[in-house]
This record gives C-alpha cells, sequence and structure tokens, in this order.
C-alpha cells in the first residue's frame, strides 16, 4: 500500500505516469494556494490596464497562457545547453520571438483587439510571470512538468484577469462581451433607480479591485496571510 | 523649449508609468518596503530609462520603421521591420542594462554599491520595455524629445515608489484587517493614490 502511494514522489522515475498527483497539484495550485498575481505578485504589470473589459481580457489571457507554455516547454528543452552566465538574455530572445508571433497573429485576425491592447502585448515579453516560471522550474525540470506548470500558472493569471474584467465590465458600463445585461428600465434616464459606477472604467479602480481579491481570498484562507 | 518641459510634465504626471498604466508594478510591490531601497531602485529606473529610450529611438528611425533603411541605398526604402522590434528592443535593453552595469561598476563604486542588486533586476522591468514601446508609438519627432521622455517617465516611476515606500512604512504602525495586511493593503493605497494623480489629467500641456 505505502509504496504505490509513495512511487509518484520520485522525481527522478521514468515510468511517473503523465497525470500523477504530483503532477497534477502544477497545474491545481496556481489556481488557488500559489496564484501568480495574488500570492506570488508576478505579472500585475500588463494585466490591469486592459481589464475594463471582458474581451480584449480573455484575449489577453489567451496569449499569456500560449506565450508561458510555450516558453516554458522550449527553454526546459534547452536547459542544459544554455550557459548560465547569458541565460537571462536566452530566455528572453525565445519570448520575445514568441510575443511577437502572437502580436502578428492577433493584428491579423482581431485587429481592432490589437488595436485596443496596444502596448500590452509586447509588454508580455517583460511581463514578470513569465520570467519567473522560466527562472524557477522551467531551468530545472523536464519538459512534461514545465508544460503543465506553464499551463497551471497561465490560467491562474488568466482567471483572476477574467474576474477583475468581470467586474469592472459589469459594474462599469453594464454589459457583458459588450451584451447589455442590466436592463434598460432599471437606469435613472429611463425612470428607474440605477446608473453605472464610471469610475470602474478607470485604472486605479483595477488595482483597489485585485486589492479586494486578495482580502477576499486571505479571509477564507488564513493560512496566506502575511505577518 | 516649451515643448519639451510640456513632454517632460506630462510623463511624470499625467501619464506616470504606475498609476496611468501599471507598468513596472512587480518590482513596485516587491521593492518598496524601505524607503531606501525605493529611492535606489527609482534611480536605476531613471538612469536606465534616459539612456534606453533614446538608443531605442535611433533604432526605431534608422533600421526599424518603414523606410528608415533608405539611408543604406534607396532599394530599401520599402523595408518595413517593425515586426522584429520587441526583440530588438529587449536586446538593447538586456545589453544596455549589461553595459551600464559595467561602467558604473568601473568608474563609479559607490553608486554601483547601492544601485548593485537592482541594475540586473532592470532589465525585466515592464517600464523600461513599456518606455520605448510608447515612445514608438506615440512617434516623437527627435531624439531630444525621446529622451526627455524617457528621463520624465522614469522620475515619475521614482516618485510613485518613492512615496509607497514611504506610506508602507508608517502603515506598519497600523491597525490593518489581517487578511488585507501587506499585499492587499498595497494595492489598495496604490489605487487610492492613481485616483489622486488622477486629478492631473485635467491639465492642458
Amino acid at each position: 500500500m505505502a509504496d504505490v502511494l509513495e512511487k509518484p514522489k520520485a522525481v527522478a522515475q521514468p515510468k511517473e505516469p503523465l497525470f500523477s498527483k504530483k503532477n497534477r497539484r502544477l497545474i491545481s495550485d496556481p489556481f488557488n494556494d500559489n496564484n501568480p498575481i495574488t500570492i506570488q505578485v508576478l505579472g500585475i504589470c500588463s494585466a490591469l490596464a486592459i481589464t475594463v473589459k471582458l474581451y480584449p481580457a480573455l484575449v489577453m489571457a489567451i496569449s499569456v497562457v500560449f506565450v508561458l507554455v510555450a516558453a516554458n516547454v522550449i527553454v526546459s528543452l534547452m536547459r542544459n545547453m544554455i550557459p548560465n552566465r547569458i541565460r537571462i538574455i536566452v530566455q528572453l530572445v525565445v519570448v520575445a520571438a514568441l510575443v511577437a508571433l502572437v502580436d502578428q497573429v492577433l493584428k491579423a485576425f482581431v485587429y481592432d483587439i490589437s488595436k485596443e491592447l496596444s502596448v500590452f502585448v509586447g509588454l508580455i515579453i517583460t511581463n514578470c510571470i513569465i520570467m519567473g516560471r522560466l527562472e524557477a522550474f522551467a531551468l530545472g525540470n523536464k519538459p512534461w512538468r514545465a508544460f503543465l506548470d506553464g499551463l497551471g500558472n497561465a490560467i491562474g493569471y488568466g482567471v483572476i484577469l477574467i474576474i477583475v474584467a468581470f467586474f469592472r465590465e459589469l459594474l462599469g458600463s453594464g454589459t457583458l462581451f459588450g451584451i447589455q445585461v442590466i436592463p434598460d428600465a432599471w437606469y435613472m434616464v429611463n425612470g428607474g433607480f440605477y446608473s453605472n459606477n464610471g469610475f470602474m472604467l478607470l485604472p486605479p479602480m483595477a488595482l483597489i479591485v485585485v486589492g479586494i481579491i486578495i482580502w477576499v481570498q486571505r479571509s477564507r484562507n488564513t493560512k496566506l496571510i502575511e505577518e | 523649449m516649451q515643448e519639451l518641459i510640456n513632454i517632460f510634465v506630462k510623463a511624470i504626471f499625467v501619464e506616470n508609468m504606475i498609476f496611468a498604466y501599471f507598468l513596472g508594478m512587480c518590482s513596485y510591490l516587491a521593492v518598496s518596503k524601505k524607503v531606501e531601497t525605493g529611492v535606489g531602485l527609482g534611480l536605476a529606473v531613471i538612469f536606465v530609462l534616459g539612456i534606453t529610450v533614446p538608443a531605442n529611438y535611433l533604432l526605431q528611425n534608422y533600421v526599424l520603421a518603414e523606410g528608415a533603411l533608405a539611408w543604406l541605398s534607396p532599394d530599401l526604402a520599402s523595408v518595413d521591420l517593425s515586426f522584429l522590434s520587441f526583440i530588438l528592443f529587449i536586446a538593447i535593453i538586456a545589453s544596455m542594462v549589461q553595459l551600464v552595469e559595467m561602467a558604473v561598476e568601473k568608474f563609479a563604486p559607490a553608486l554601483y554599491n547601492s544601485l548593485g542588486i537592482f541594475l540586473p533586476l532592470i532589465a525585466v522591468n515592464c517600464a523600461i520595455l513599456g518606455g520605448s514601446l510608447f515612445m514608438q508609438e506615440r512617434n516623437y519627432a527627435n531624439i531630444t524629445e525621446a529622451s526627455v521622455f524617457g528621463l520624465g517617465s522614469g522620475v515619475g516611476w521614482f516618485l510613485a515608489i518613492v512615496a509607497i515606500a514611504a506610506i508602507r512604512e508608517k502603515i506598519q504602525y497600523s491597525d490593518v484587517p489581517k487578511p488585507l495586511k501587506g499585499l492587499g493593503i498595497t494595492f489598495i493605497i496604490t489605487g487610492l493614490m492613481g485616483i489622486a494623480f488622477m486629478s492631473f489629467m485635467g491639465i492642458k500641456l
């Protein structure tokens, strides 16, 4: 019994199942206990300015998933070839090439969104999540584990983006994905009681919403509270 | 001259890197626990932005933009290399940071000791790449304007990190709700400071 349970813990074992418990944790941890934004505080830079509406936030999240997963796998494949002294530059070049690819694809297929995201697509390169995961994980792990880690972290990041964008779009413009969800009759102009909170559309509110998400998360999970 | 002052003031207050665009938030949150380290990192950012924005301006206007290669030979006038800009900008930034680090170590050891650990970190600071990308997007007329914009953004970032570090030093003694301590309250303070900085938006420059 005991050694059946012990097995997945041995990292070097070649026969480790693809979805062993440990590998599943690589994906599930970043959702909550080890979320890149609310716990590790990485990748806030390019995230918040594009959360006014859900759709650009979704596009951004998908771009980051692609870049992080691909970069993690590529760097992990090259980990034994990269000289330690120039690793940062090598990582930056890998990431920059992937981001250039994403940028060209966005320009070709969703031009409006690409204009809306403006410099923030380019800023995925310096998104600390990506460099952080490459440094901390991909350089020391096999490609499959790096793939899972990249996927987990990128989705953990995307989830926060989407939660923030959901509240900002709902409260700020009364729409979701551009579709009106607050009934017209509720609005003041039509004799109702409701009006949009224009404040939610302004950049500082993104920070406050993230602050509140952190507050909620930490009061539910008191282990995470800082001393 | 007036134009330059406008760009400078606008970059510091109206289009502040932190409060208007959230650039460089990672190091901003990580290194703002003490005023002293905040000042060190802020100075390093001013320094590096002041160098990389003009350097990337030259790259943009003599190599990357459409028709920029015309000075080499008229046949190249139709070449548009702007899809390479991300890779080249980041390469310039990474190598500039390395160069600056070596130069500072050699000629100003005292400065190196205070900036030392922050310089390599800066290569992956979003504010630096952001400065270059905004420069590309806004098409500044000449290199002086680009340098003034770079310096102004750096000063804005410096102001922001010193201010938040000072607040964080004081807030340790306040009774913040436990789950909000540390990171949470820092986010909310930054948001409130951002709202305060928005009052500069009304200024027409």
